[in-house]
């Protein structure tokens, strides 16, 4: 495998006393997609507030491009090229959806995708740019949210449940668009509780319960039931 | 014609109208009116800081207090004339913002809002110790200087009411400017979601900071212009928390905390109420207390936040005008 653009290694972290994650590992291949599934509960946005240093890390546990990031504040990952979409999508409400597009555009890097491009992506948000972002149907606005984190032109998006709370159908469109980001050279770690839409979407897959890896390969090489196992912990 | 350039010919108009008052009114209206402008002032900056930058000072004072002293140092000891000092008020101010701000703002929440209160009382100590500003009694400005402003006294109170119409529109028309900037953005963004805001890569702290000092300037500017006017100033008038921050603090909540027009609509409910009601003593601030704490259960956007939300009116359209 090339070199990772983004590694996690050995990665303990927690809550003040509450330890939740436990020596956790795991590599992203550039321009791949990596599915990170797991129950609730078991670490997996506890993992990404982590690599983004919501939560306590040292400098070594976390890589980018081969350097230790795990001393990089916050507000900084966006310019170096690491964003998130949030679980719960948090778009500012007093700000049109254009407006949550510029604002993210003139904080992140340049690059090939623009305020103008998410529009093609989402073409919806383009009909819909003056409107107040959470104003937007739950689907619409989780599209603004990946919106946001594209015109960041980000080298790795850390996606955070992007079908949670949306129903099915609206879920398919917001997938849809994870194969052109992913062409367009971005990587990505997935997390989503549906497995077999993992199974399908990503390259690799890693699988976290209480805190661990316990399972972690190339997508192909797993049966739905061997992942079920792993899922819960069996 | 759009919403952008209606707003700008009805401040215009109501500009003139204002401008134009010391010619048909008397001195006491003058007063009044220059009162006003003054807390609309104080009240769209104190709005900035907490409603947008998430800034909740009750420390405001210090930049008041900071602003009329340096206009009366510089009057006295310094000789120059107290119209050219204004500016200066503002320096002042801001350095002493400068300062404050890296140390208050490692503290979060309430106890950046006690620390912003125990800076002030900290200067106005600091003033109220120094025997040749008058020490605790203060001090006034000499006759000779209140006579360089202008010959006559009508004629001085006008060019003061001016130089605070014009201040307050200023202080107006920057803010709305800022908010409807690029800078604005972050800045909305940071009041709905500071997490989120720094996750998109916005700098949460120089925004902060940038925020702090320059209405900590502004700050001191209408505290030099409401002491000029006054012609007296010592440190309990000059550093006092409940003319500079907490009446301040009612009008924003009451009028809407979070939106300029709010700051606007409070000033004015606030002065409707006090010339209604000053006569009748403790129930004036009884029914004060109660309008506060009505707006505060009822409407959490303050009376403005009501209008929006019925009649979907919006003065100053500070949202959505990016072509």
């Amino acid at each position: 495998m090339a070199e990772p653009i983004l590694s996690v290694d050995g990665l303990s972290s927690g809550y003040g006393d509450f330890q939740a994650l436990f020596g956790v590992s795991l590599d992203l291949a550039p321009k791949s997609i990596l599915g990170l599934v797991g129950s609730n509960g078991a670490g997996k946005s506890t993992l990404f507030k982590a690599i983004l240093g919501l939560l306590p890390r040292a400098r070594e546990m976390v890589r980018f491009q081969g350097q230790p990031i795990g001393d990089v504040p916050t507000r900084r990952l966006a310019q170096i090229g690491i964003v998130m979409v949030p679980e719960g999508r948090r778009l500012f409400r007093s700000l049109s959806v254009e407006e949550n597009l510029v604002l993210a555009a003139e904080h992140g890097r340049k690059g090939a995708w623009t305020v103008q491009r998410v529009f093609e992506l989402f073409p919806i948000l383009g009909e819909k740019r003056r409107q107040g972002a959470t104003s937007l149907s739950g689907g619409q606005q989780q599209m603004v949210a990946i919106g946001r984190a594209l015109v960041a032109n980000p080298e790795v998006i850390l996606f955070d449940e992007i079908s949670l709370g949306l129903a099915p159908i609206v879920v398919n469109d917001v997938y849809a668009a994870l194969p052109e980001i992913n062409a367009s050279g971005i990587s990505a770690i997935v997390v989503e509780q549906d497995v077999d839409r993992v199974r399908r979407l990503a390259h690799q897959l890693v699988c976290l319960n209480e805190g661990r890896v316990v399972l972690s390969g190339p997508a192909g090489d797993f049966t739905k039931a061997q992942l079920t196992a792993a899922y819960f912990g069996e | 014609m759009s919403a952008a350039t209606r707003a700008t010919i009805g401040l215009i108009l109501i500009a003139a109208i204002l401008a134009s008052l010391p010619l048909w009114t008397g001195a006491a209206n003058l007063r009044l009116v220059g009162e006003i402008l003054s807390y609309m002032a104080l009240a769209v900056l104190w709005n900035l800081l907490a409603g947008y930058a998430g800034l909740v000072s009750v420390g405001q004072q210090a930049f008041l207090g900071l602003g009329g002293y340096t206009l009366f140092i510089c009057t006295i000891w310094l000789g120059m004339p107290p119209l050219a000092a204004v500016p200066l008020a503002a320096v002042a101010a801001c350095l002493a913002g400068v300062i404050f701000a890296p140390l208050l703002f490692r503290l979060e929440g309430a106890y950046f809002a006690v620390g912003t209160w125990v800076a002030a009382e900290t200067v106005a100590l600091i003033f109220a110790a120094i025997p040749s500003l008058g020490a605790g009694a203060g001090m006034s400005l000499p006759a000779a200087a209140v006579k360089g402003i202008a010959s006559s006294r009508s004629m001085r109170e006008w060019l003061i009411y001016w130089i605070m119409l014009g201040l307050a529109l200023a202080i107006l028309g920057g803010t709305f400017a800022l908010i409807r900037s690029k800078a604005g953005l972050a800045l909305m963004a940071l009041r709905d979601n500071p997490t989120a805001a720094g996750s998109v890569g916005v700098d949460i702290w120089w925004t902060r900071f940038w925020t702090y000092i320059g209405v900590a300037a502004a700050t001191g500017a209408v505290g030099s212009v409401i002491f000029l006017q006054k012609l007296r100033i010592s440190p309990d008038a000059g550093f006092s928390l409940n003319d500079w921050t907490a009446i301040v603090i009612f009008i924003v909540v009451i009028g809407g905390i979070g939106r300029i027009e709010g700051a606007i609509v409070g000033t004015l409910l606030y002065f409707l109420l006090r010339e209604m009601l000053i006569d009748y003593g403790t129930i004036y601030l009884i029914v004060l207390g109660l309008v506060g704490i009505l707006v505060m259960i009822f409407s959490r956007g303050g009376v403005w936040g009501l209008v929006e939300r019925h009649l979907g009116w919006s003065l100053l359209p500070t949202r959505r005008l990016r072509d």
